[in-house]
């Protein structure tokens, strides 16, 4: 398993008016300002709209029509398209960061596709569900049915979902293709980050979801 | 039932109706227009991609909306085939409201109250700018097939040369539809830093063998009219009416879609019940066709069909640049907007997003939106609202990035 470099949480203020989605606040405070970033499955777009309120070049990806026309009628730069078809039309190095948010799990190639986040932009921000956390695991044990939750709620047959993954996994694949962990957070149900300099399996076990700023390890690889 | 815009359409006529607006309005369109007209001296010729210096030459045009102090409001329109500069006034020849006006004014997506809006007559048209219904200067005659070939990437030299003497420097936005778009995209590869923003609608960098050969039926139709006097019809008193009704007929089947078509009129007849057993327009959809055909001529000029159709036949931003589209937008600033509808087969989905994709290679900043309708390649014409939401986004977001305020407009 890969070292832990995990920075602290600093400085992350919730704006009083508007309620942003836990993962995205801790998502928008990874991006420094200024900088320009690709969102890959940007949905409607409540993401961007948040990164270019704070000064933020942004441009997104979106796989469903009715979601790249609603983020367009946003004025947002996004355009229709999939991670695994889409981003190879992209040269190396065209961004800063490139943002995929709770996509992962629903590519076909997760692994190429975190090759091609790593390709295009200089920095990577993943977050996924983790199927490692405890409900999870208590309805496939207990239960002895496929796991559903409040933020994934399709049943096996008609989900979008087609790699799940655990914290575990993906900080094993990461190993595997060279990249560099810069910062890991777990949230919990709620959206919220777990306590910081806990153990891998904890977070593995009591994470909702992970959160992973990720660059090049170093070339060569 | 028919619908209100079928029954509108019914006409008796065996074949296409003659048309009812005499050639010497149309004539007097050519080269004095009702609008404004930028003439260019024999000091400032058109080079034009044929190798031949036009000149001296005119540009009619229309502008709607105010220019602001720092000239930063412009949007030019660019026309299609068969458009003209009358975007959002009533037509002179044909009486009708402009052709844009769902999008063109105070409160629409493109608010004159906001933005100054241009819109000029492509050359090679026959409503003002010079073209081949216009009268050569050298011989007093008009042009005729002596008018030398136009391309796309001419228009838009024009236009250059006509924002020139408007005093603007840069666009805020080129808009367009179909081959409009084209120029659009035009002047995106050819003159970045000119063009703050575009909106490319249902439109494509280079037109499709499919697109050239329907092209190619409808100049044959033209030219096997015995009326068409190998371009020198005006000079027999004569215009080929049959010929270009023909063409119309063919290209408004595919401005359309077979669902649209199916919509409209089905297999429904034309005031009767059953089958006449004859060549009469016994189904509406055949009224239809025809009603499009003699209503196109009463307004246009059949050589002037021929050489714009062949303008867009020539079109191919990626042959400029060595085959590679992506080399045509590099390093580009423009903000794009580009817009397909999922029923056009004239310029299907793919055609956008190969451009959205050289675009990305080029890290444009690009919006790219497929708009679900069943009416066809025409639908960027038509009252679609998710188009006009999307266009109004497009240009305040831009507007916002370019620093216009309302009271700027």
């Amino acid at each position: 398993m890969a070292q832990q470099q995990i920075l602290p949480l600093n400085g992350l203020v919730q704006d009083a008016a508007v309620h942003y989605r836990g993962d995205h606040l801790l998502v928008a405070e990874m991006v420094e300002r200024g900088s320009k970033v690709l969102d890959v499955g940007c949905g409607e777009g409540d993401l961007l709209q948040l990164l270019e309120a704070r000064g933020i070049d942004g441009r997104g990806i979106e796989l469903s029509r009715e979601g790249v026309n609603r983020c367009v009628a946003k004025g947002l730069a996004v355009v229709q398209g999939d991670a695994d078809a889409d981003l190879v039309n992209y040269p190396d190095d065209a961004f800063d960061y490139v943002i995929l948010s709770q996509t992962l799990q629903a590519t076909r190639q997760p692994r190429v596709v975190l090759e091609n986040l790593l390709r295009i932009g200089h920095r990577a921000i993943v977050s996924f569900p983790n199927f490692g956390f405890w409900k999870m695991r208590l309805q496939l044990l207990v239960g002895g049915h496929m796991p559903r939750t409040e933020n994934l709620p399709a049943t096996w047959y008609d989900t979008a979902n087609i790699h799940f993954c655990t914290i575990k996994d993906f900080v094993q694949l990461c190993d595997e293709i060279n990249v560099k962990m810069e910062r890991a957070v777990a949230l919990d149900l709620h959206g919220r980050p777990l306590r910081v300099n806990l153990p891998w399996w904890f977070w593995n076990l009591f994470g909702e979801q992970g959160v992973f700023l990720l660059s090049r390890a170093g070339k060569g690889k | 039932m028919p619908s209100e815009e079928s029954r509108a359409t019914i006409t008796d006529t065996q074949s296409i109706a003659s048309p009812a607006i005499n050639a010497e309005d149309r004539a007097q369109e050519a080269d004095h227009p009702s609008s404004l007209v930028a003439k260019f001296g024999v000091d400032q010729p058109l080079q034009l991609d044929c190798g031949i210096d036009l000149s001296p030459f005119q540009i009619a045009y229309q502008t709607y909306g105010r220019l602001n102090a720092d000239r930063s409001n412009a949007i030019l329109v660019l026309h299609a085939l068969t458009g003209d500069q009358h975007v959002a006034n009533t037509h002179p020849v044909t009486g009708k409201p402009g052709w844009w006006e769902t999008m063109i004014g105070p409160g629409r997506p493109l608010d004159t109250d906001r933005y100054f809006i241009i819109c000029s007559n492509v050359i090679g048209g026959c409503m003002g700018s010079t073209g081949p219904a216009s009268t050569n200067p050298v011989n007093g005659k008009l042009w005729g097939l002596d008018f030398p070939i136009i391309t796309i990437p001419d228009m838009v030299r024009a236009q250059t040369m006509l924002i020139d003497r408007l005093g603007i420097e840069t666009l805020f936005c080129v808009v367009g539809g179909s081959m409009g778009g084209m120029q659009a995209l035009q002047w995106t590869a050819a003159y970045p830093k000119r063009v703050f923003s575009a909106l490319a609608v249902a439109c494509s960098t280079r037109h499709s063998a499919q697109n050239i050969a329907f092209h190619e039926l409808g100049r044959q139709a033209v030219m096997a009219d015995p009326d068409w006097h190998h371009g020198r019809y005006f000079e027999q008193g004569t215009h080929p009416h049959r010929g270009l009704g023909v063409a119309r007929m063919a290209a408004h089947i595919t401005y359309l879609s077979d669902a649209a078509l199916h919509r409209k009129f089905g297999r429904r007849m034309q005031d009767r019940d059953l089958p006449t057993f004859s060549f009469d327009a016994d189904f509406q959809v055949e009224s239809y066709l025809r009603h499009q055909g003699s209503s196109f001529v009463e307004r246009f000029d059949a050589n002037s069909y021929l050489y714009l159709t062949r303008a867009m036949d020539y079109f191919d931003i990626a042959a400029d640049h060595d085959g590679v589209l992506a080399r045509a937008f590099r390093g580009i600033q423009t903000r794009f907007c580009v817009v397909s509808f999922t029923s056009d087969w004239l310029f299907p989905t793919p055609e956008s997003r190969a451009l959205v994709h050289a675009l990305n290679a080029s890290s444009a900043r690009v919006s790219f939106a497929e708009i679900e309708t069943d009416r066809g390649h025409d639908a960027f014409l038509l009252d679609v609202p998710e188009f006009f939401d999307i266009s109004r986004a497009f240009l305040q977001s831009a507007a916002a990035a370019r620093g216009l305020t309302r009271a700027d407009g």
